[in-house]
């Protein structure tokens, strides 16, 4: 579920987000109500294993808007008994009040942005908070009886070294969150980073950003963190379900996900679409309860495509993908389709097997789109 | 139009240089001569190819008869003959020129003349054309008409005092240009009842006439039936139609006779059979000798031309050859490449002429093309006294096997403003040139003469000379003869595999710094492998110069999520879409603009 607002919008960042007026705020809220009555006809087969809020800052709302939106979800559609519902949240948009309130609302899990440890770095990445509010964001989160919690950071920002990275990762894993999520910064066409680079101090080179790559590796490792997929990390138990149904396709209809919001996208079998990004339009549509207008970008992908994706974003996790998955959904082996590409890349290194899958090596995953773009349909 | 009297023809042409108002004044004499209306006035009526007109520049001569009615109150048939403006065509306007009884000299008001002005205008005395001279441009700020008029008096020694002073552009003194023509032009000579001698001075291929031959009678007459033969090809034909040249279309008459500028059709199949400069004569009753000035068209210029895509061979050897059916000064055949596979070796007249086809391949044919370095016909003495035209660095034979080798000298002019002499000089003398000598033309300019190497001045020299003096210089030069030179083939290894398609002929002093800017360049082209690949340049197998595109370490995108597939899956499509264009040597891809990248060498 998309919360298209925020705060102040970070300068890397380039997610369809900006701040909003309070009377938006309701306006928007009201049509995501109703896109969510209106598309629940589509989804009377399925149970909803997972949701997630995310944004933009879905945090910024108030407690009491986000338990109707979960009250709306939960009037009509299917909701399983051990959903995750997760809640993006970032430190300055939450009070204990508010997160005891969430977490009796049903939210199970919070993902907190916190994306780097050290002020001066907060600073040049246009955040709204310190390290001091994050943790006390963070305790409070606890207080409230959040057990599993994901703390976003992101490595490789202008002038950083692997010391202060190192230092970020160190003060975070003395708080135990239950899973971290890693990203090596991607300066983003169109975002004032990228607008602005010169003005920054250097990015770090490649080697640099290999380099605190591994340590990440290295360091949540001994702390008891297995990394799951490339920049996601959690102890046993932890790694987020909502986001392995993205990556783990396989046969119609187990991966399904549906989403609502301004500019969601949603994919149901072969079917995919992204809904309208245009707010004036997605208000008017929800308002005029055509919710089948949201749909934008839509396209019915083929075999080949679904095998490439399945691939793609099944190797984007450690574990790899199932060749016996892989065949179970296609009725092929995935040596019969992909048997030049697999040898290529696992002769140089870059893939390998073991115990009926195939997965990226460390060398892979550093360079792990020229294997996947080898994947695609000509 | 048997009945018109040859003292009322005017065949003439219009002589400057580029941009100084060629087109235009022709499209204002055609278009106060009448035979057509404004409406059907295109922009440029003598330039009808787009291409053309994109680059200003007019590349097949084409010719347009008009009526005027002078202020003698007679009637004058004006032939105006158009004569491509660039000195890869030197050749072709010779003959245009030769069609002509004289010509209009038009010199920019402002810019006087240069370099290609005389080129042209000493071809045109030459050719014992009687040449008048307009100032053109005379409505702008920066005009000097009498400047002009007496750099045209003092460098070229002909009258210019009575010079019309017009602006084409604004049809000022239009009038005055035409009464020029008619007094100041002399009316064709020759005898319609002599045997039949006339000068093919260009051709062109339809598809339902076949070849249409653009002609100058200097004797005789021509007819539908008549039996005619090419006297240098020898091809013979009976001619179906015989016409004159409306603005744009060809108009059938009964038939041309001595004096008259038209087109005759005979159902050839191919303009080699009709080459520029040759003469036709009756072959049932030819004349004694030829006209003078045939020369076979001779490429100065080749290169391969690929398809970027292998399986486009076959359309592009169908569109080199419709390519040719209008263009005899095109020369290919069949060559293969390891790196490139199979393509073509093409000869060209010069580098303007290779741009030309080249883009047209592209844009009419709609063709992706490899091209590789272009270089000159090299002789290759070997010990067995075998002599080798070398048009394909990849042919030249092993060292042991050469006695010498000799490259093509020309003949260079520079036009140049004094306070650039010395950085003219510099190039001049960077390029191996040969000074010859140096003419002041009246205070402020002075005239360059050079003898250069063919083979440095291919690629950039025009440009080099437009950027070392602010646009002032102007240059034209002419095949002088092959001279002894101390040449190398430079080879590319890439990933210590070598590309052939990248080898070039080169002067041994200029071997080293050549290499090391390739490698350079080469570097920069090269997109980073999941491997460390070294670029070296060599010459007769040892390595003078080295650069090494480091291997990739990162290419991961950091996130995908359900919202961002659809996006991070263009990213890689367009990834792979890349390198679906590169060209794989050994397991480097390399793009295929790296091929080009020699000829990029010099833009310091």
């Amino acid at each position: 579920m998309h919360i298209p607002f925020c705060v102040r919008k970070c300068v890397y960042c380039d997610f369809l987000s900006g701040p909003a007026s309070d009377a938006l705020r309701r306006d928007y809220l009201e049509a995501l109500r109703r896109e969510l009555a209106c598309e629940a006809r589509h989804y009377r087969a399925y149970e909803v294993e997972t949701v997630f809020f995310g944004g933009g800052t879905p945090s910024i709302l108030e407690a009491q808007e986000l338990t109707e939106l979960l009250a709306q979800l939960c009037s009509h559609y299917r909701i399983a008994g051990e959903t995750e519902i997760t809640l993006e949240a970032n430190p300055g948009t939450l009070t204990p009040d508010k997160l005891a309130c969430l977490r009796r609302a049903g939210i199970n899990r919070l993902s907190i942005g916190l994306q780097s440890a050290d002020d001066k770095e907060l600073r040049l990445l246009g955040r709204i908070h310190t390290y001091a509010e994050f943790l006390q964001t963070y305790r409070w989160a606890r207080e409230a009886g959040f057990d599993n919690i994901n703390i976003d950071l992101i490595s490789g920002l202008p002038g950083q070294t692997p010391a202060d990275w190192r230092d970020t990762l160190e003060k975070v894993l003395r708080l135990h969150p239950e899973h971290i999520s890693a990203y090596s910064l991607i300066v983003e066409e169109g975002t004032p980073l990228h607008r602005h680079l010169g003005e920054y101090p250097a990015l770090p080179d490649e080697e640099c950003d290999r380099q605190m790559y591994q340590e990440t590796k290295r360091m949540l490792a001994v702390q008891g963190y297995e990394r799951y997929e490339i920049s996601n990390y959690a102890r046993a138990g932890f790694a987020c379900r909502h986001n392995r149904i993205y990556w783990q396709r396989g046969k119609r209809h187990t991966a399904d996900y549906a989403g609502f919001g301004l500019g969601a996208s949603s994919t149901v079998g072969s079917l995919r679409w992204k809904n309208t990004d245009d707010m004036a339009r997605y208000l008017s549509l929800c308002g005029a309860g055509d919710t089948a207008a949201l749909r934008e970008e839509r396209e019915a992908l083929s075999e080949r495509e679904l095998m490439a994706e399945f691939m793609i974003l099944g190797l984007r996790m450690m574990r790899g993908i199932s060749e016996k998955e892989f065949c179970d959904t296609f009725g092929r082996e995935p040596d019969a389709v992909y048997g030049a590409v697999l040898e290529k890349y696992e002769k140089c290194g870059l893939l390998a097997r073991g115990g009926g899958r195939i997965f990226l090596t460390d060398a892979g995953i550093d360079v792990s789109n020229v294997v996947f773009a080898d994947f695609l349909p000509d | 139009m048997s009945q018109t009297e040859q003292s009322r023809i005017r065949n003439f042409c219009i002589v400057a240089h580029i941009d100084h108002g060629k087109s235009t004044l022709a499209d204002r004499i055609i278009e106060k001569t009448g035979l057509l209306t404004s409406r059907e006035m295109q922009e440029q009526v003598l330039d009808n190819m787009e291409l053309e007109r994109e680059r200003g520049i007019t590349i097949k001569a084409q010719t347009v008869r008009t009526v005027y009615q002078a202020q003698d109150g007679q009637e004058y048939i004006f032939n105006l003959i158009d004569t491509p403006g660039h000195v890869d065509f030197n050749y072709e306007v010779s003959r245009a020129l030769a069609a002509c009884d004289g010509a209009i000299l038009v010199v920019d008001a402002a810019q006087g003349i240069e370099a290609q002005t005389l080129a042209n205008v000493y071809l045109a005395l030459d050719h014992d054309l009687d040449v008048f001279p307009v100032i053109n441009k005379i409505d702008l700020p920066s005009a000097q008409p009498e400047w002009v008029k007496n750099e045209i008096e003092d460098v070229i020694g002909i009258e210019a005092q009575d010079a019309p002073l017009i602006s084409a552009k604004n049809g000022i003194g239009i009038e005055e240009v035409l009464e020029a023509i008619v007094h100041k032009i002399p009316a064709p000579k020759g005898n319609a009842d002599n045997p039949l001698q006339a000068l093919i001075f260009d051709s062109l291929y339809d598809s339902y006439k076949g070849v249409i031959v653009f002609c100058r009678v200097m004797e005789g007459r021509v007819a539908r039936g008549t039996k005619i033969r090419m006297m240098a090809t020898g091809a013979t034909a009976d001619v179906v139609e015989v016409g004159y040249f409306g603005a744009g279309q060809f108009i059938p008459c009964e038939e041309l006779s001595a004096g008259m500028v038209g087109y005759l059709t005979a159902s050839i199949k191919n303009v080699k059979d009709t080459a520029v400069g040759d003469t036709v004569t009756d072959a049932e009753r030819p004349c004694e000798s030829p006209l003078p000035g045939y020369k076979r068209v001779q490429s100065m210029v080749y290169c391969g031309l690929y398809p970027a895509d292998g399986a486009k061979y076959p359309d592009l050897r169908d569109a080199l050859e419709k390519l040719q059916l209008n263009d005899a000064s095109l020369f290919y055949e069949p060559e293969t490449s390891v790196a490139l596979g199979f393509g073509f070796r093409c000869g060209f007249l010069g580098l303007l002429h290779l741009e030309i086809i080249q883009e047209r391949l592209e844009r009419e044919y709609n063709l992706d093309l490899v091209t590789t370095a272009p270089g000159v016909i090299y002789k290759v003495y070997k010990t067995n006294g075998e002599v080798i035209e070398l048009t394909n660095p990849s042919n030249l034979p092993d060292p042991s096997e050469i006695d010498h080798m000799e490259e093509p000298i020309v003949n260079a002019e520079i036009m140049v403003t004094t306070e650039f002499i010395g950085s003219i000089m510099e190039l001049c003398q960077e390029r191996r040139g040969r000074y010859l000598g140096m003419e002041y033309v009246e205070g402020t300019r002075a005239l360059l003469k050079y003898e250069l190497p063919l083979n440095e001045i291919i690629y950039d020299f025009f440009d080099a000379l437009k950027s070392r003096s602010r646009g002032y210089a102007s240059f034209d030069y002419d095949l002088k003869d092959y001279e002894l030179a101390e040449l190398v083939k430079l080879d590319i290894l890439i990933n210590r595999e070598e590309v052939d398609a990248l080898s070039f002929i080169v002067h041994r002093d200029s071997a080293y710094e050549r290499g090391r800017r390739m490698c350079e360049k080469l570097k920069e082209e090269i997109p980073r492998h999941l491997f460390e690949i070294p670029i070296q340049a060599a010459v007769g197998g040892k390595v003078i110069a080295r650069e090494t595109v480091k291997a990739m370490r990162k290419d991961v995108l950091a996130k995908c999520y359900g919202g961002d597939i659809t996006r991070k899956k263009k990213l890689l499509e367009k990834q792979k879409e890349g390198k679906k264009r590169m060209r794989q040597i050994g397991n480097v891809e390399i793009p295929q603009k790296a091929f080009m990248a020699v000829l990029k060498l010099d833009n310091e």
